[in-house]
């Protein structure tokens, strides 16, 4: 029997049974209603602890009493003041909402669940209504004739439910006539959470562990070691091929760093080891990083502040290790943290030098003043260069489509490079329908720190629209594979994948890429780096063996 | 409900208007209001306006609608991903002229129970840019009453606006394009139920408030005509600063300014602060180049971090035991 | 902060596009007071009372042009119960012979163009 963290508690047939209309109550009247499968459990002290927030304290979701901290509403009114003298979003958009609810369904949360307070614009009025009654001429007067409210402990439960029902995915700030966006909205209100100790510890731990040990997973340094050896092992299994390991190697030319998740979990552990067989193939000067072992950084779904602490050891590395340039791999929010708050969090990298590709010659020009190069960029140029040699046919098995993940694409714009890469290696490639990709995408369901499985039942509504699409393009193309270019994507969308649309597995774009090429002193080729036989080439492997055979050679080209 | 209080509340300020100025305060609603109104609007939107300059923008934050500027041989969707301040004024063009967000609205069904598709839906973009163009060329029309000489700008709008020449006197289109969209737009708060679901007072208040001051204006206009002339002196005499309430003027007018000097003086309170917000959103007004050059946030302050030191103090023996290079042994 | 002058200017420069009638006003030797235009020739009153003629004689007007052009009908019962002939060149220039110091001045002040005379000719004063 499965239990509500697994997707099998869940009969898809019902789950697509969404009730759209808003119940008779008022929302400010309807209490949260605390069903597992739908919050996240909380934030442990000893991470609380690790980090120095304020208010580290045990308490459970379901309990009435979440011991607050004494003066609870004070610290919020005076959190809610600070953030507001601090941030032009916050306070515009708290100012300027129309409520012309065009944002309304196109949060995949909403389209998946229903669920009023889902909708980007009742999120943000959450918040807004107690911005109203403490701090606007209206509100103070007429009170809830203005649309405010008192801060009570409802409040706070139902901002824990809903800000921790957001991904921070921006598509709904893509559609509204202001630009309002849920995501800074959603910031705000966890940063304000956290001043009462109100964190989930699914976002929490790994900050913790990623303070501490430098990556989420609290992977240690002769941890990384043997990680990164043991798929230098699966390599070599695969290709023939003995891959470098340099790690913390000072006076490298580049430091590579990616998130951590790619260095445990199926399926990210083949787009990490893509990345070391396309360094060795390209003859880079590279280093990983113990220290500055992830460039994911959930410190985004903290606060402003535990990013930058976060966040601070990327340039830190690389001027202690005196690298030149950084090259980042394939990862979503890291992306968002890397391309718009690293160089004015912990900037500037004058240290370092303009980012000048070793292959292709190529200077990274938009680079110039951050140092970081996305990998996806590094190697569309090295593709059009001609500098990998390709030969797709090997991944002609696999149908494919393109995630954008919401990150990369709505806080960067990063959307032909990796369709550009797509296209060189692999020779089916469909895209999704157009109002579900590029800066349309829809989220995984599981980002900003939503991807635990008792958050199960939100994670697979948050994901019907992504879902639904992935099946589009299965029943009419008969896609197989789903490219991702984010760590929490290739973890959240292997569930969302097998849920509702069954068949479809998971890949980032390095492993495709690193599939499709011919590398120098590579073994015959049979299987990929998955240690799956590649159709075709293990086919051709087995008519060589019944040819070898039946003259009595078996095994004699082994 | 919160419907009714709105319409109950705009009713009763019209009558508010009518009736006193009937029963002789024509110098409170003529000039005494207006001159409050208009103060209020202007020292109320500057202090809100100067609240929001005075509120730094700590990080480069542009929400990205196309293809960010890298690779030389990459096009860059300028319009919709600024690279650079030019592109940034078109795309804050774009927004606030053409309401160009609105125009990528889609409507999200489930057909068969099963699948969801997004059909593009205008009807919002169309009702929201109709209201907002008739309500700027009503504007400039009403310059007519507010300038001695009207100027030829004035006069070409009326012409144009005025251009099937239906009706004596004409009937504007915007006059009927500006009470179309406000219905439609009305009537999309009360039908769509989960918009419905969010709409406060302060929602329907504005919509009625523009409904009975544009009903009031066509009613002035077509139905029960008032000495226009009178009007002018009016007017006229509040922007000489030197005011004087002619007496042949319609109570129904005074009902119709009344309504105008609230809706000036609710402005700078209301959700209509979108006006000016609109041209200071920052994930619309920034140009997409925080890797280009640096942005600097005003208020930055130095955090506790895990320094590499620290975190070797912690970790050396480990590292020695993998092979990994160490700083102090 | 960088912009903070940028949003001042554009506010100013706002504010100052809507105080335009203001500044207008204020270098304007034009006078604000509705024109004194032509008295009528025939002191005894025009066919309706004065407050309804300045409101509404756009309306009475445009009925006059239908009744005779289109109905055939050459007289108006007025509320007074006397009749006039409804004739623009005839019964209303007769009294108001100027039609620039009478018709236009009013006109000019409220910008409201005259279509009267795209038919007929427009009495010059006697």
């Amino acid at each position: 029997m499965a239990t509500f963290d697994e997707p099998g508690y869940y009969d898809p047939d019902e789950l697509v049974q969404i009730q759209r209309h808003p119940p008779v109550t008022p929302w400010m009247e309807t209490p949260v209603d605390f069903r597992p499968g739908t919050f996240i459990y909380p934030g442990k002290p000893k991470n609380l602890h690790v980090l120095g927030l304020p208010h580290p304290h045990e308490w459970a979701v379901t309990d009435a009493d979440w011991k607050l901290p004494q003066g609870w509403q004070q610290i919020i009114l005076d959190g809610m003041a600070e953030r507001l003298s601090r941030y032009r979003s916050f306070q515009l958009f708290m100012d300027i909402c129309v409520r012309c609810g065009a944002c309304a369904d196109k949060c995949h949360f909403f389209i998946g669940s229903g669920d009023p307070k889902n909708m980007p614009v009742l999120r943000a009025e959450l918040l807004r209504s107690i911005y109203r009654k403490d701090f606007t001429a209206l509100g103070k007067v007429f009170g809830k004739l203005a649309g405010g409210r008192p801060l009570t402990e409802d409040v706070i439960k139902e901002w824990f439910y809903y800000f921790y029902q957001c991904t921070e995915c921006r598509r709904c700030s893509v559609f509204c006539p202001y630009g309002i966006d849920t995501a800074e909205i959603t910031m705000m209100g966890r940063e304000l959470l956290g001043l009462l100790g109100l964190y989930v510890n699914w976002v929490i731990e790994p900050v913790a562990n990623c303070y501490r040990f430098g990556n989420h997973l609290g992977i240690q340094p002769h941890g990384m070691v043997d990680t990164l050896e043991f798929m230098a092992g699966d390599i070599e299994e695969a290709t023939g091929i003995t891959v470098d390991l340099p790690i913390n190697k000072k006076g490298a030319e580049i430091l590579f760093f990616t998130p951590s998740g790619d260095f445990v979990a199926d399926p990210g552990i083949y787009t990490c080891m893509a990345y070391m067989l396309l360094f060795h193939e390209l003859g880079i000067d590279y280093t990983w990083s113990t220290y500055a072992s992830d460039g994911g950084n959930f410190g985004l779904f903290t606060s402003h502040e535990t990013m930058k602490r976060l966040n601070a050891k990327i340039y830190a590395e690389a001027k202690r290790l005196g690298v030149k340039w950084i090259l980042g791999g394939e990862c979503g929010h890291m992306w968002r943290v890397v391309h718009q708050y690293m160089n004015t969090m912990n900037g500037p990298a004058d240290f370092l030098e303009v980012p000048t590709s070793p292959v292709t010659g190529t200077v990274f020009e938009h680079a110039r003043s951050a140092k970081t190069v996305h990998i996806m960029e590094f190697l569309a140029d090295v593709i059009k260069h001609g500098k990998l040699p390709l030969d797709p046919a090997r991944n002609d098995h696999i149908r494919v489509t393109f995630h954008d993940s919401c990150n990369p694409a709505r806080g960067m714009g990063i959307l032909e490079e990796p369709r550009y890469v797509l296209r060189n290696v692999c020779n089916h490639f469909y895209e999704m329908p157009e109002n579900t990709i590029r800066e349309q995408t829809f989220c995984c369901g599981g980002g900003a720190g939503l991807g635990t499985d008792e958050n199960m039942e939100m994670r697979l509504r948050g994901g019907l629209p992504r879902g639904n699409a992935v099946r589009y393009v299965q029943e009419r193309y008969g896609v197989n594979q789903l490219a991702a270019m984010c760590a929490i994507d290739r973890a959240t969308l292997v569930t969302v994948c097998d849920y509702w649309a069954p068949g479809v597995n998971v890949t980032g774009i390095s492993e495709l890429v690193a599939n499709a090429t011919v590398f120098r002193g590579e073994k015959r080729r049979t299987h990929n780096l998955r240690l799956e036989p590649i159709p075709g080439m293990a086919d051709e492997l087995a008519d060589a063996d019944a040819v070898l055979e039946t003259r009595g050679e078996v095994g004699a080209h082994a | 409900m919160t419907m009714l209080i709105a319409v109950g509340l705009v009713t009763a300020l019209f009558l508010v208007g009518m009736l006193g100025a009937a029963a002789g305060l024509q110098w409170v609603f003529g000039v005494a209001l207006p001159y409050l109104a208009v103060g209020m609007f202007v020292i109320g939107l500057a202090a809100r306006v100067l609240r929001w300059a005075n509120v730094p923008v700590p990080f480069r934050i542009p929400t990205t609608c196309g293809q960010q500027r890298s690779l030389a041989w990459i096009r860059p969707q300028r319009l919709e991903n600024p690279p650079d301040t030019p592109s940034v004024i078109g795309r804050m063009a774009l927004e606030i002229l053409g309401f160009r967000s609105l125009l990528r609205n889609t409507k999200t069904v489930m057909i068969d129970g099963r699948r969801l598709t997004y059909a593009t839906d205008l009807a919002l973009w169309a009702g929201a840019i109709v209201m907002h163009w008739a309500m700027l060329i009503a504007l400039i029309r009403h310059l007519r009453l507010m300038t001695n000489p009207v100027p030829g700008f004035v006069t070409l709008v009326e012409r144009f606006d005025g251009f099937f020449e239906v009706g004596m006197p004409v009937i504007y289109l915007t006059s009927v394009a500006f009470l179309g969209a406000l219905a439609y737009l009305l009537y999309r708060r009360l039908a769509i139920p989960e918009v419905r679901y969010i709409s406060l007072v302060g929602d329907y208040f504005p919509l009625f408030l523009l409904l009975a001051i544009g009903g009031s204006g066509f009613w002035l206009r077509h139905v029960t005509t008032t000495d226009i002339a009178s009007v002018k002196a009016l007017v006229l005499g509040l922007t000489h600063f030197a005011p004087t309430v002619p007496a042949s003027i319609s109570p129904l007018f005074f009902g119709h300014l009344f309504l105008v000097s609230v809706l000036l003086a609710y402005f700078p309170f209301s959700k209509l602060l979108h006006m000016p917000g609109v041209f200071l959103s920052p994930t619309r007004n920034l140009a997409n180049t925080t890797r280009i050059s640096r942005h600097v946030n005003p208020w930055d302050y130095p955090v506790k971090v895990h320094t590499y030191a620290e975190y070797e103090d912690e970790l050396r023996d480990k590292m020695i035991g993998a092979g990994l290079p160490v700083e102090k042994d | 902060m960088r912009d903070r002058t940028g949003i001042i200017l554009g506010l100013g420069a706002f504010l100052l596009i809507l105080a335009y009638p203001v500044w207008q006003a204020l270098g304007s030797t034009a006078d604000p007071a509705r024109p004194a235009l032509q008295r009528s020739v025939d002191p005894s009153g025009c066919v309706e009372d004065t407050t309804y003629m300045v409101a509404r004689h756009q309306d009475l007007l445009n009925t006059w042009r239908t009744d005779v052009v289109r109905d055939g009908r050459r007289f108006y019962p007025a509320t007074s119960g006397k009749e006039y002939e409804m004739s623009l060149t005839g019964t209303c220039m007769g009294c108001h012979t100027d039609s620039q110091a009478f018709c236009e001045r009013c006109h000019a002040y409220a910008d409201v163009t005259i279509t009267c005379w795209s038919c007929h000719v427009a009495p010059e004063g006697l």
